[in-house]
C-alpha cells in the first residue's frame, strides 16, 4: 500500500466522491479520477497478472500506452475486457475486475511459470509442443491458450447501440494538447472549418494540471480559456473522448467517439460509441509523444512507472504513487517529475542518471528537494515481489558500460523511469514514406507525407511546451492557407520557465554483462531482453522476424512503450545503428476499437436491406411462411391449420394442375431495352435468335458468359419495334443490367440502345392451371383470351379493372399459364381482384416450394442448375445456342473441356424406395468401389404430386447415356442413402400438351 | 478513395464497382483466334503503378468510367466516361462535399 491521495493538488472534484469496486472490493474516488488514479489513491498495487509468466503487475503509465493495467469493466452483457485503467473515467458504481489470474489476483497459481522462466523463452511452446505431426500441438494448444491470455469477453448480445456519422472539414486536428489547441486557434480565426479531436474527456493534453504558466495564467487556466474561445466559434467542432484511429485514401479518417463509455449505461437515445468518417482537406497531427521505459532486471515490479505518468498522477489527479520515490532517467525532461513531487511534498530519495553531466535547471530541481543525485549511475535491478522495495544502483560510464561491482541498494517504493520520448508517428506513418531517424532525440520522426498532412509538436520531435505552441500556430495557419484561407498571424503565448527534454543519452539497456533476472522489453506480451538476444541467435534478425518470433509489439498496445527498445536491442546485437535495422510500419487502428463501432447500426435486421414485393402484406396477412431469398422476402408456402410445409406445397402444386394457382414473381429482374438497335443488341446478348421475334411475342432466351458457360435465362417480350422488356432470374437482376451497360459502353458504343432497370416498377404474378384462361377472361377488361387471339408466347397490353396491365402467355409450370404485370402500386389490388374472382375457379395462392415442385416436374432449370459450371449443352439446352451468329460466349463455348462427352449432364432422378432425395447428395454406383467415386450430385428435389413419388434433378457424368440405371444418392454427413433411378428430366407431360391448349 | 465521376463529381469509392483492366479490347468475333479470346477473357496484368481501369458508378449515374489509377498509391489521375457519352463535359460546381459539421 504505497500510493496515496495528496491533500490538495489535482483537477479532481473532492466534493463529489464516487464509489466503485475492483475485484468485488469497494473503493472511493472522486469525480475527475480515472480508474487508474483512483486505484492508485487507494493504495492498490497490483492491477493485473502478466500475459505469460503471470507476474504481478501494477500501473505503468497514464495513457493509451498502458501495457499492464488492463481490466474487465461492467458485467453480464456489458462486460468489456482489456480496458486500459488510465483511459477509464471513474463513474459511480463502476465495476472492474482484474484479468489473467486464478484463483485470485493476490495468489495466482500460474505465477509458477515464472520459476520455469528460462524454459518459457520465445518460441518455447512451438519448439516443445509441436511434434513431427500437428497432433501434439492440437492437443496442447487448448491448455497453452488458457494459461496465457487477456480478459474474456461475453457471449451475450451487446445491449447498446452504436452509430455512424460522416463529417467534412477543411482542417482536422488530431490531438488537443498545446500543439493541437494552438493549431486550432490559428486555423479557426481564418474561417476554415475545423474538427479538433482528442482521446481524453477534457482537452488540453499535457497542459491539464500543469504547473507551467502559459500567457498570463497557469497553463491549465490558459488551456480552458482557449477551449472556451474554440467552442464558441461556429466553424469549430470539438470531439473529446474520440480517437482518430486510421488514415485512409483521399484524406479520409476513421475515428471513434466514446459517447457513453464514461457512464454506467448509455442514456436514452444515446449511442454507446459513434464512428466518424471524416474527410478533411488537411490534417494536422498533434498526437504528442510517449515516454519510453529503460531495461533493467525487475523493471516490471509494481511501483516502477514512467516518470511523466507520475507527474500526471500528481499534478492532474492529486495522487502520489509512492512515499519514497526515486528517478532513473537519461534526459533532463524527466526532472519535471521530481519538481512536481517536491512541490507536492512527496519525498524523492534519489535521482539516478547515466549521464556524467545534467542540465543546470535539472540539477537545481534535485538540489532543491534534497534528493541524492547519482549522475554516472544506472539502476541495474528493482527488488521486491508484489511491490518495489529497493533499487540497486551501479556506476556507469559511456565508454565501459555498466559496472557490476560497486552496487548499492536504495530502499524506495516507487521508481520513475524515463528513457526519452517516442513521437507518436502512427497516424503519419499510415500516409508517409519511411520514418526519419533523429539522432539527437534517438527517435523516429514522421517520414515524407504521401497525403496532405503535417505533423507538429511532440510527434515531430518538439518536446518543450513553448516549441509546441509555436509549432501549433505554424501548422494550423499553414493548413488553413492550403485550404485557401488567409489566416492572420497570432502571437505565441509566453511560457514560464520549463525544463526541456534535450540532452538525452541514448541508453536503452542498463543490465550489467551476465546480469541475472528478467528484464522486460514488452511488458504486455512478457517479452524479455534475453528473448530478443535469443531471436538474434536463432536467426530471426530482421525487425519483421523479431516481431513475429518473440511477439514483441504484437499485444493490444501494439508496442507503444516497447518497440523502440526492441529495435535498439536488436541493433546492438547486430552491431548496426537503429535506423539501419529499421522499423515496422504502423497500421490502423491506433488503439483497439470495438467491432460494434465498426458495425454501427448494421446488425440484426439492419445488417442488409430487406426487399418486399408489392403483394407482401397480402402474403403475411394470409399467414404465408416468408423466407429470405437474397434480399427478398418471398412466401414459401401458405400453410393451413396443422399442415406441414411438405403437405402445404403438395396441396398447392396439386391444385395448380387441377384448377388454377397464382404465384408472386415480382422478384424477377426486369429490364427495359429500347432503341433502334435493341433487337440486334439482344441478338448479341442471347445465345438464341432475337432478330425475328415479332412484336407482341415473347421468347425464352439464354445468356452465356464470355467464357462460354451458361449464365442466366429469362423471357424477353417485344413490346414494339424498338422496345423490349427483358426478364432475368431474381439473383442476376443487378449483374445482368451491369453487364448490358458495360457492353453498351465498352464493347459496342456505336449501338443505339438504352437499358433501364424496371424491376421495382412492375408487380408480377403468374396465373397457371387449366382454368387460368377462364379466370383471366373473367377479370381482364379488353384482352381477347382465346387460343387464337392470344397464342402461346403472346404478349398483350390491356386493362384489369381499369388498371393497365401487360399479360404474357408463358409457362414455367407446364400448365396453361399467363404472367400478369401491373404497376407496382397496383400490384396488390390486381392480385386481390384475381384472388376474389378466382374463388369460382378454385384458385390457390402458391409459394416458392410449389413453384419449385412444378418446375422440377417439368425439368426446367433454375438457380441450382445454373451454378456457373454448367453449359447450355449440359442442361439439355444446346439447341438454343445458335451456330449462325456471334454472341457473348459463342467464341469460347466450344472449348475442348466444355464439349467433352463425359461432362455432367442434367438428368431426372426418381426415388425408388419412397424416401426423399436430399439436394446436395452425391450420386454413386450401388455396392461399387470403396470409397465410392462421385458421379455427380443432386441439384433440386421435391415430392411430385403428379407422379406421386419423390423426384429430383441432378447433374450426372455422361448422364444421358445412363437413363434407366440404378444409383444411390448418398449424403454421408446425415447418413442418408436413397436408391434412385436415372430418368429423363422431363418427368411430366414431356410433349407440353397442357400449356398449348 | 474518391473517384472523380465526370457526371456526378467526386464520389466515394463505395458507390462504384470495379470492372477490371480497361486496356483489353474484345476480339473481333469474325477473325479472332482462340488465343486472342483466351487473352481477353483470362489474362490480366497486375501492374504496380499506373493502371487504366473500368469502374461502374453503380450507385450513382450508372455510367461506366475509364479511370487512370496508380495501384501503389491509389492516386487517381483522371476519369472519363466510356461509351457513347465519352468526352461529355464534366459537371461543374460540385465539390463532392457534404454538409458542414461545424
Amino acid at each position: 500500500m504505497s500510493g496515496f491521495r495528496l491533500p490538495s493538488c489535482g483537477l479532481i472534484d473532492r466534493s463529489r466522491p464516487l464509489h466503485f469496486t475492483f475485484d468485488g472490493k469497494r473503493y472511493q474516488g472522486f469525480a475527475g479520477d480515472s480508474l487508474a488514479s483512483a486505484l492508485l489513491a487507494n493504495g492498490v498495487d497490483i492491477l493485473g497478472r502478466s500475459f505469460k509468466y503471470h507476474r504481478p503487475r501494477g500501473l505503468f503509465s497514464a495513457g493509451v500506452e498502458e501495457p499492464n493495467a488492463m481490466v474487465t469493466l461492467r458485467s453480464s452483457a456489458r462486460t468489456e475486457p482489456n480496458c486500459k485503467a488510465p483511459m477509464v473515467e471513474l463513474f459511480e458504481g463502476l465495476e472492474a475486475k482484474s484479468q489473467n489470474r486464478w484463483p485470485s489476483l493476490g495468489l495466482d497459481i500460474m505465477a509458477l511459470n515464472g520459476l520455469a522462466g528460462p524454459l518459457l523463452s520465445a518460441g518455447f511452446y512451438y519448439k516443445t509442443f509441436m511434434g513431427p505431426t500437428r497432433k501434439a500441438w492440437m492437443f496442447y494448444e487448448h491448455f497453452i491458450r488458457k494459461a496465457a491470455g487477456m480478459g474474456a469477453g461475453t457471449q451475450l448480445r451487446d445491449p447498446d447501440r452504436y452509430e455512424e456519422t460522416n463529417a467534412f472539414c477543411d482542417v482536422l486536428i488530431a490531438g488537443a494538447g498545446p500543439t493541437g489547441l494552438m493549431a486550432a486557434l490559428a486555423a479557426a480565426q481564418s474561417g476554415a472549418r475545423i474538427v479538433l479531436v482528442d482521446d481524453q474527456a477534457e482537452m488540453g493534453g499535457s497542459l491539464r494540471g500543469t504547473s507551467l504558466t502559459v500567457g498570463e495564467a497557469a497553463g491549465d487556466i490558459w488551456c480552458r480559456s482557449a477551449l472556451a474561445v474554440l467552442s464558441a466559434l461556429p466553424n469549430v467542432t470539438l470531439l473529446p473522448r474520440t480517437t482518430v484511429y486510421g488514415y485512409y485514401d483521399d484524406n479520409t479518417f476513421g475515428a471513434v467517439e466514446r459517447v457513453s463509455d464514461h457512464l454506467p449505461v448509455p442514456p436514452e437515445a444515446t449511442p454507446r460509441q459513434r464512428h466518424w468518417t471524416i474527410r478533411a482537406k488537411q490534417l494536422v497531427i498533434a498526437a504528442g509523444a510517449i515516454e519510453r521505459p529503460l531495461i533493467f532486471a525487475g523493471n516490471d515490479t509494481p511501483g516502477v512507472m514512467l516518470a511523466d505518468a507520475i507527474r500526471i498522477y500528481v499534478e492532474r489527479y492529486g495522487v502520489s504513487p509512492g512515499q519514497r520515490i526515486a528517478l532513473f532517467a537519461n534526459n533532463d525532461g524527466a526532472y519535471r517529475t521530481v519538481a512536481a513531487l517536491a512541490k507536492a511534498g512527496v519525498t524523492v530519495v534519489a535521482v539516478v542518471d547515466p549521464r556524467p553531466e545534467i542540465g543546470a535547471e535539472a540539477r537545481s530541481v534535485v538540489e532543491g528537494c534534497g534528493a541524492e543525485l547519482l549522475t554516472g549511475h544506472v539502476v541495474t535491478r528493482a527488488r521486491g515481489g508484489r511491490r518495489l522495495a529497493a533499487i540497486e544502483v551501479t556506476p556507469y560510464d559511456p565508454a565501459n558500460g555498466v559496472q557490476d561491482r560497486l552496487h548499492r541498494s536504495i530502499p524506495v517504493d516507487c521508481l520513475a523511469v524515463s528513457g526519452g520520448w517516442t513521437p507518436t508517428i502512427h497516424l503519419a506513418s499510415q500516409a508517409s514514406g519511411p520514418a526519419r531517424w533523429d539522432e539527437a532525440l534517438a527517435a523516429f520522426l514522421p517520414g515524407e507525407p504521401t497525403q496532405p498532412w503535417q505533423a507538429a509538436g511532440a510527434c515531430s520531435g518538439e518536446l518543450s511546451t513553448a516549441a509546441c505552441l509555436t509549432a501549433g500556430i505554424q501548422a494550423g495557419a499553414e493548413a488553413a492557407r492550403a485550404c485557401g484561407f488567409a489566416p492572420s498571424p497570432i502571437s505565441v503565448p509566453a511560457v514560464g520557465p520549463e525544463i526541456t527534454c534535450d540532452a538525452i543519452l541514448p541508453l536503452w539497456d542498463a543490465r550489467p554483462a551476465g546480469g541475472k533476472g528478467k528484464a522486460f522489453v514488452d511488458l504486455q506480451h512478457d517479452v524479455t531482453a534475453s528473448d530478443v538476444s535469443l531471436a538474434h541467435r536463432e536467426g530471426f534478425r530482421s525487425v519483421e522476424h523479431l516481431k513475429r518470433y518473440t511477439t514483441l509489439g504484437m499485444a493490444t498496445d501494439q508496442g507503444k512503450t516497447s518497440n523502440m527498445a526492441g529495435l535498439a536491442l536488436m541493433a546492438q546485437e547486430r552491431g548496426l545503428s537503429i535506423p539501419e535495422v529499421g522499423t515496422t510500419r504502423f497500421r490502423p487502428p491506433y488503439t483497439p476499437i470495438a467491432l460494434g463501432a465498426l458495425a454501427g447500426q448494421a446488425r440484426g435486421a439492419h445488417f442488409r436491406p430487406l426487399r418486399r414485393t408489392p403483394m407482401h402484406d397480402w402474403h403475411v396477412a394470409e399467414g404465408a411462411d416468408m423466407m429470405e431469398v437474397g434480399l427478398w422476402q418471398r412466401p414459401r408456402v401458405y400453410r393451413r391449420d396443422g399442415e406441414t410445409v411438405e403437405q402445404a406445397y403438395i396441396r398447392e402444386a396439386r391444385q395448380v394442375r387441377q384448377s388454377v394457382g397464382i404465384v408472386d414473381v415480382s422478384t424477377l429482374g426486369k429490364i427495359d431495352v429500347q432503341g433502334p438497335d435493341a433487337a440486334e443488341f439482344l441478338n448479341r446478348v442471347y445465345s438464341n435468335g432475337f432478330l425475328k421475334l415479332p412484336e407482341g411475342k415473347a421468347r425464352y432466351g439464354l445468356m452465356l458468359r464470355e467464357d462460354g458457360f451458361l449464365w442466366d435465362d429469362g423471357t424477353t417480350w417485344r413490346l414494339g419495334e424498338h422496345r423490349f422488356l427483358m426478364t432475368t432470374t431474381t439473383a442476376n437482376a443487378a449483374p445482368v443490367l451491369a453487364q448490358l451497360e458495360f457492353l453498351l459502353a465498352a464493347v459496342w458504343p456505336e449501338m443505339k440502345v438504352a437499358v433501364t432497370s424496371v424491376s421495382d416498377q412492375w408487380a408480377a404474378m403468374a396465373v397457371s392451371g387449366p382454368k387460368a384462361r377462364d379466370l383471366l377472361a373473367a377479370v381482364l377488361d379488353d384482352i381477347g383470351m382465346s387460343n387464337e387471339a392470344f397464342p402461346f408466347m403472346g404478349v398483350r397490353e390491356g386493362h384489369l379493372d381499369g388498371v393497365p396491365v401487360l399479360v404474357a402467355r408463358l409457362s414455367f409450370s407446364g400448365e396453361l399459364a399467363y404472367e400478369v404485370y401491373a404497376g407496382a402500386h397496383s400490384g396488390e389490388a390486381v392480385w386481390r381482384r384475381i384472388m376474389a374472382a378466382g374463388e369460382a375457379f378454385d384458385v390457390v395462392a402458391y409459394g416458392l416450394e410449389a413453384l419449385g415442385t412444378l418446375r422440377i416436374e417439368k425439368g426446367h432449370v433454375a438457380g441450382p442448375e445454373l451454378d456457373g459450371r454448367t453449359t447450355a449443352e449440359d442442361l439439355g439446352l444446346g439447341g438454343m445456342t445458335s451456330r449462325r451468329k456471334d454472341y457473348i460466349g459463342s467464341a469460347m463455348m466450344d472449348r475442348e473441356g466444355l464439349v467433352d462427352d463425359n461432362r455432367m449432364k442434367l438428368v431426372g432422378l426418381i426415388s425408388r424406395d419412397g424416401q426423399p432425395v436430399r439436394s446436395g447428395s452425391h450420386l454413386i454406383v450401388p455396392n461399387g468401389e470403396s470409397p465410392p467415386r462421385s458421379l455427380g450430385h443432386v441439384t433440386s428435389s421435391t415430392y411430385s404430386p403428379a407422379l406421386e413419388k419423390y423426384i429430383a434433378l441432378g447433374l450426372l457424368e455422361d448422364g444421358r447415356n445412363r437413363i434407366g440405371e440404378a444409383l444411390v444418392a448418398t449424403y454421408p454427413l446425415k447418413g442418408h442413402n436413397v436408391d434412385v433411378e436415372v430418368v429423363s428430366s422431363h418427368f411430366f407431360d414431356p410433349e407440353g400438351s397442357r400449356m398449348h391448349v | 478513395m474518391l473517384i472523380p465521376c465526370p457526371h456526378c463529381g467526386p464520389r466515394d469509392v463505395g458507390e462504384f464497382t470495379y470492372g477490371g483492366d480497361a486496356t483489353k479490347e474484345r476480339p473481333d468475333p469474325g477473325s479472332a483466334a482462340a488465343a486472342d479470346w483466351c487473352d481477353y477473357v483470362f489474362q490480366r496484368e497486375n501492374p504496380r503503378g499506373p493502371h487504366l481501369e473500368y469502374w461502374h458508378h453503380a450507385q450513382g449515374c450508372r455510367l461506366w468510367l475509364k479511370v487512370r489509377r496508380d495501384t501503389a498509391t491509389h492516386r487517381i489521375e483522371g476519369a472519363e466516361i466510356a461509351g457513347p457519352w465519352a468526352g461529355a463535359e464534366a459537371r461543374e460546381s460540385d465539390s463532392g462535399e457534404g454538409q458542414d459539421v461545424a
